[in-house]
C-alpha cells in the first residue's frame, strides 16, 4: 500500500501543478451546475427536492471527463520511457496501476466533493431523501471507478493520449448506453446479459438508495478487470518478442 | 555485488537482439559494453536491470535472481536508462524524494541522501528548478542521482554521456571512476575512449554476442600480433633504404607510407621485433635516423576489426 500510495501522491501533485486538476473541477461544476439549476429539465422544474437531475447529469459529464485524466497516464509514460525508470525500481507493475488508479480516482472524489453545496441548498429547499442522494453519490464514485479502469486500459495500449482517450470513449460508450440499447432489442439471454452489463441500471438502482449487492459486484468486476488488463498490457515488454 | 549472467537470451520476433550472452562481473570492478548502435548493449542492461525478462537464461546478482527476487534485485540496482528520460513537470528535490521513497530508503534518512547527491552529483546552484527546465547536462546529474539516491552496490549506466559537451563529459567520467572504488559499475558506450578512459574491463557486444573481453591493453595486445614500426632515414634514398631493409632477417613487408615521403612501414615476422636491426643497419651503411617509432594498434582498430 505504502508504494501504490507514493505513486498516487505524485500523481495527484503533478494533477494540481499542471492546471489539469482545476480546469476539470471547474469546468464539471459548471457543466453540471448549469444543466443542474439553470437551464433545460433543470431542478425547479420538477417540483422536487431531489439530486436526481444533477446524478443525470454527472453520469454524462463523467463519462466524458473521466478518459481526459486516464488518458496520460501510462500512455505518456511510455512514450517519454519514464516507465523504465519506475519498473525497474522496487516497485511492481500492479502496484503501479493500482497508484493511477487511486490518483485519478481520488481527483473525482474532490470534484465530486465540490458539489456537496448542491445537496447542501436542496435539503433547505423541502424533504429530501438523504439515503436516495448518498446511494447517488456512492453509485458516481462506483462508476468512476469503472471508468478510471477502462480509461487506464485504453492508456496502457497505446503511447498516444488522443488515441487513449478516443479509445478510452469508444470502450465506454458500450457501457455508457449501446449496451443498453441492444439489450432491449436481443432477447433472451442475449438480451438479459448485455442489458446486465450497461452502466446505467445498475448506477441508477444505486442513486434511487437501493444498495444491492449485484450492482456492488458489477461495478466492482468492471474496475478489477480493466485493472488487471491494464497491468498485463503494462507488463508486456515481459513476454512480447 | 557479484553479477553472474548465464545464457542471456532474448529475442524480438525472429531477431535475437542479445544471443546466449554469458560473463561475470565481479564486486567493484567497472566494466564498459562496447558496441556499434543495436547491438545489444541496452537490451542487455534492460535484462539486467529487470525492465524486462530475457527469453531464456538467467542472471544472478550474489546469488539472487531475476526471476524469483526482482524485488530485491531493483533495491540494489541503480539505473540510468538510455536517454535520460525524467518527469519533466517535477521540481529536482520533489523528483529525488520521489525515488527514494519508492527505493524504500527510510524516512529519516531521506533529507540526509538527498542533500549528499545534491552535493555529489553538483547539483546545488540547480536545486529549486523544475527537471524541464534544466540544461542537458543538469539533467544528466538528476538521471545519475536519482540512480544513486538508495545508495545501491551496482550502476548500471546507459550512454551516461551521450549529448554532453566535452568538460560535462569529463566531469561525469571523473564521477564514474570516482563511484567506481566502491560499487561495480556497467556502463555502456560506443565512444571508445570514454570506455578506455573509465572502464577497468571491457566487452565488446556485435550482433547479439560477445567478440572480446578483456582490459583496453589486453584487447589491443590481442590484435595486434605483428609489430609495425615507422622509420624515416636519412643520408639514403627511399628506394635504397627500402630495399636494404627488406634483407634484414627480422623484416617482413616494407611500404613507403604516403608517396614522395621518406617514411617507411616495416612490418615484422610474427614474434620478432627489428628495431635494433633497423637501427644496426643504420650504423653499417652510415645512414642516420630521423624517426623510429612503434605504432600502437588503436582501440578503433580493434573494435572495427571485431564488428565489421
Amino acid at each position: 500500500m505504502g508504494k501504490v500510495w507514493i505513486i498516487a501522491r505524485r500523481e495527484l501533485a503533478s494533477f494540481f501543478d499542471s492546471l489539469i486538476a482545476y480546469v476539470m473541477i471547474i469546468l464539471f461544476l459548471g457543466l453540471s451546475g448549469f444543466f443542474t439549476w439553470l437551464f433545460g429539465n433543470n431542478i425547479f422544474l420538477i417540483n422536487q427536492a431531489s439530486l436526481g437531475v444533477f446524478f443525470g447529469i454527472a453520469f454524462w459529464t463523467l463519462f466524458f471527463f473521466i478518459p481526459a485524466i486516464t488518458m496520460k497516464m501510462l500512455a505518456e509514460e511510455t512514450r517519454s520511457g519514464t516507465i523504465e525508470l519506475l519498473a525497474t525500481k522496487a516497485i511492481s507493475d500492479g502496484q503501479i496501476v493500482m497508484g493511477k488508479f487511486l490518483a485519478c480516482l481520488i481527483l473525482v472524489a474532490i470534484a465530486l466533493a465540490c458539489t456537496l453545496p448542491y445537496y447542501i441548498t436542496v435539503s433547505q429547499l423541502g424533504e429530501v431523501d438523504h439515503g436516495g442522494i448518498i446511494g447517488g453519490y456512492l453509485g458516481l464514485l462506483f462508476l468512476s471507478a469503472a471508468y478510471i479502469s477502462i480509461g487506464l486500459f485504453a492508456s496502457s495500449i497505446t503511447n498516444n493520449q488522443i488515441v487513449a482517450f478516443l479509445l478510452a470513449l469508444f470502450i465506454g460508450i458500450f457501457f455508457q448506453v449501446l449496451f443498453d440499447v441492444m439489450g432491449t432489442s436481443f432477447r433472451g439471454a442475449i438480451g438479459s446479459t448485455l442489458g446486465y452489463l450497461s452502466m446505467r441500471a445498475h448506477f441508477e438502482s444505486l442513486s434511487r438508495g437501493v444498495l444491492d449487492s449485484r450492482d456492488l459486484i458489477y461495478f466492482l468486476s468492471i474496475t478489477a478487470i480493466g485493472l488487471l488488463f491494464s497491468q498485463t498490457m503494462l507488463s508486456r515488454r515481459n513476454w512480447q518478442g | 555485488m557479484s553479477i553472474v549472467v548465464e545464457n542471456l537470451t532474448k529475442k524480438y520476433g525472429e531477431q535475437k537482439a542479445v544471443n546466449n550472452i554469458s560473463f561475470k562481473i565481479e564486486t567493484g570492478e567497472v566494466v564498459g559494453f562496447l558496441g556499434p548502435n543495436g547491438a545489444g548493449k541496452s537490451t542487455t542492461m534492460k535484462m539486467i536491470t529487470c525492465y524486462m525478462a530475457p527469453t531464456s537464461g538467467n542472471v544472478e546478482l550474489e546469488g539472487l535472481s531475476i526471476h524469483n527476487d526482482e524485488d530485491e534485485i531493483k533495491k540494489k540496482i541503480g539505473y540510468l536508462p538510455e536517454n535520460n528520460p525524467l518527469y519533466l513537470d517535477m521540481p529536482i528535490i520533489d523528483y529525488l524524494r520521489f525515488s527514494a521513497e519508492i527505493q524504500g530508503v527510510p524516512k529519516k534518512n531521506i533529507p540526509e541522501r538527498i542533500a549528499e547527491m545534491v552535493e555529489t552529483c553538483g547539483l546545488q546552484v540547480e536545486k529549486h528548478k523544475k527537471i524541464g527546465e534544466l540544461s542537458k547536462g543538469y539533467r544528466q546529474r538528476v538521471g545519475l542521482a536519482q540512480a544513486m539516491i538508495h545508495n545501491p552496490e551496482v550502476l548500471v549506466l546507459d550512454e551516461p554521456t551521450t549529448g554532453l559537451d566535452p568538460n560535462q563529459i569529463i566531469e561525469i567520467r571523473k564521477l564514474i571512476k570516482q563511484l567506481g572504488k566502491e560499487k561495480t559499475v556497467i556502463l555502456s558506450s560506443h565512444i571508445l575512449s570514454e570506455v578506455e578512459a573509465t572502464c577497468d574491463r571491457i566487452l565488446i557486444i556485435n550482433k547479439g554476442r560477445i567478440v572480446a573481453d578483456g582490459t583496453s591493453s589486453t584487447l589491443r595486445s590481442q590484435a595486434q600480433g605483428q609489430e609495425l614500426i615507422v622509420a624515416e632515414i636519412g643520408g639514403a634514398d627511399t628506394e635504397t633504404a627500402r630495399k636494404a631493409l627488406l634483407g634484414l632477417a627480422s623484416v617482413e613487408k616494407v611500404d613507403i607510407l604516403e608517396n614522395n615521403s621518406k617514411q617507411l612501414t616495416i612490418q615484422s615476422k610474427p614474434e620478432a621485433s627489428s628495431k635494433k636491426a633497423v637501427f644496426d643497419l643504420c650504423v653499417e651503411k652510415g645512414w642516420y635516423l630521423l624517426e623510429l617509432r612503434s605504432i600502437e594498434t588503436r582501440l578503433e582498430d580493434v573494435f572495427r576489426e571485431l564488428t565489421n
